[in-house]
């Protein structure tokens, strides 16, 4: 008995439907069985809070007197470089820009203590931040210099646009190598001091609905502590990966191009984060309602950490010089109780995704549905699939002049 | 009575001096060795607690200093910000002594400050710098 998103969206309007996280549902399923679950159950809500490098705001600052043009020109947010190169007194700033010359990043490994994604969770904190602009002056837009104090209240629009997000499945880093190794996977200590990994597991949004049945373009989201939405695949995204039976990939895979308006945002959702001696970036809190509609879409949303399996990369060598050799594969459920295996040996994990906040957002967004404040949207348009041949390719180097 | 968390370098030559032992029977302090690496012919590291009246302290301190001790990060304390930190976990492997461990149930970071002996490696390890060092 197949349902629909309006019918679902119906009994959220009547306050009588029926949500589960994706932690809860694992429970709910072996209780009650697929089918009888199927029927039942409404929705189910997902959730991921890690660092998301490909994120950034894009803003309108609002029109001075006399005008100033700062497309073309130079920008910086509290010393960070913006992206000047839009209209008038649109500007945008990305999670892993840094200041010019920080001395505190010159030598290797740097600190990263400050940079874009540092400057987005302030603003989204309602602090003020300076902006400095130097500009071509035109006839139209005569003004060349700008040096004030702006404020997220202030801006005409704020609006997080982050082109590569909530990652399907991610690798473990382990380092191999004699030395320390600074990465955006942390500080990997030597000889497989260490393994990170980064995902919220069973609970991450794609790894439940692994074929993207029901996520899609327009789709509604908590995005940052408020609402947003799927603008598009992110970048990167590869649906063909190595699957496992269950059809979950054991390697990265999809991804998504997310929206909202940083406005409703909150700052404890947009995380300034730094990784020393590799950059600055911003934590995002994302989670994504899954409607289940059919018993098959209720299934995936059934996967457990143990279910879920990831390669083990080694970030000294293999995956800085692009070579495909895996370590070896591990689950999220090994990886989570705090050591596994590699060549025998006994490894310490970490995780940079939190699991805790993770829960706190799906449960969130549960909330939200079962009081009736968020309604479920039909995607306008599917992500690309297994079918779409979609692929991520590495980059043909063609020298140019002939030199290398 | 107070309580604090020294870091002392012994230089090679005082490496096999009892200077520790002099410290706790000399002056009227409490101790716990949180840390201590003295390799003969090298220098010598340890990482003392030393409780006790604020007198007999810095006697104790001035006594260090005049054996030859170079006496690194005196209180110094680090702490961490509970707004900031997201419990990601990143901290777990940083740590050499263990000082934050995992509940793998609540999937929370505990900070246990009575391991700590303020290497300062979670400081810039930490994504969102929710650890801090006071003196």
């Amino acid at each position: 008995m197949a349902k629909t998103i309006e019918e679902i969206n119906e009994k959220i309007k009547k306050g009588n439907v029926v949500v589960f996280t994706a932690e809860e549902i694992i429970g709910v399923v072996k209780e009650k069985g697929l089918k009888k679950a199927a029927e039942e159950v409404d929705v189910v809500t997902t959730g991921t809070f890690g660092p998301m490098c490909s994120s950034g705001i894009y803003f309108n600052i609002g029109h001075t007197t006399p005008r100033i043009k700062l497309g073309g020109g130079k920008a910086y947010v509290n010393d960070v470089p913006a992206y000047a190169a839009y209209a008038a007194v649109d500007l945008f700033l990305g999670a892993t820009a840094t200041p010019d010359n920080d001395p505190r990043n010159r030598n290797h490994p740097g600190d990263f203590n400050y940079g874009g994604g540092h400057v987005i969770e302030e603003l989204v904190a309602g602090k003020d931040v300076k902006l400095e602009v130097s500009a071509y002056g035109t006839d139209c837009y005569p003004r060349k210099k700008l040096e004030t104090w702006i404020n997220i209240k202030d801006l005409n629009e704020a609006v997080l646009f982050n082109v590569r997000n909530s990652y399907q499945n991610y690798n473990v880093a382990v380092n191999l190598s004699s030395k320390t190794i600074y990465t955006y996977m942390g500080i990997l200590k030597p000889d497989a001091g260490n393994a990170t990994y980064c995902s919220a597991g069973q609970l991450s949004p794609l790894l439940n609905d692994p074929f993207y049945k029901t996520i899609g373009i327009g789709s509604k989201i908590f995005l940052g502590g408020g609402i947003g939405y799927v603008a598009w695949h992110g970048t990167q995204h590869n649906p063909n990966v190595l699957r496992g039976e269950n059809g979950v990939p054991r390697r990265g895979s999809g991804t998504l191009a997310v929206i909202g308006d940083l406005k409703q945002m909150k700052p404890q959702w947009l995380v300034g984060t730094s990784f020393m001696g590799y950059g600055t970036t911003l934590t995002v809190g994302i989670g994504v309602p899954i409607p289940i509609l059919t018993e098959e879409i209720l299934k995936y949303t059934t996967v457990t950490d143990e279910e879920i399996y990831a390669g083990i990369i080694d970030y000294s060598d293999a995956y800085p010089n692009m070579k495909s050799s895996v370590v070896g594969e591990v689950n999220y459920a090994q990886l989570k109780t705090g050591k596994i295996t590699i060549n025998g040996k006994k490894v310490p994990t970490s995780s940079f995704s939190s699991y805790s906040k993770a829960v706190e957002i799906a449960s969130t967004l549960k909330d939200w549905i079962k009081t009736g404040k968020f309604e479920l949207t039909k995607p306008v348009a599917s992500l690309p699939g297994v079918e779409s041949g979609y692929a991520f390719k590495p980059l043909k180097e063609r020298p140019v002049n002939g030199k290398v | 009575m107070i309580s604090h968390k020294i870091v002392l370098h012994f230089p090679t030559r005082i490496v096999n001096k009892p200077i520790v032992s002099k410290l706790i029977r000399d002056y009227d302090l409490e101790f716990n060795i949180l840390k201590a690496q003295i390799i003969p012919d090298a220098e010598g590291l340890m990482v003392l607690e030393l409780k006790g009246k604020q007198e007999e302290y810095d006697r104790g301190i001035k006594y260090l200093k005049d054996s030859g001790v170079i006496i690194d990060a005196l209180s110094q304390n680090v702490l961490r910000n509970e707004q900031r930190c997201t419990h990601c976990g990143a901290c777990v492997t940083i740590c050499p002594t263990g000082a934050f461990e995992l509940n793998t149930t609540t999937r929370k970071i505990s900070f246990i400050d009575k391991k700590c002996i303020a290497c300062g490696l979670c400081l810039k390890g930490c994504p969102p710098r929710a650890m801090e060092v006071r003196f």
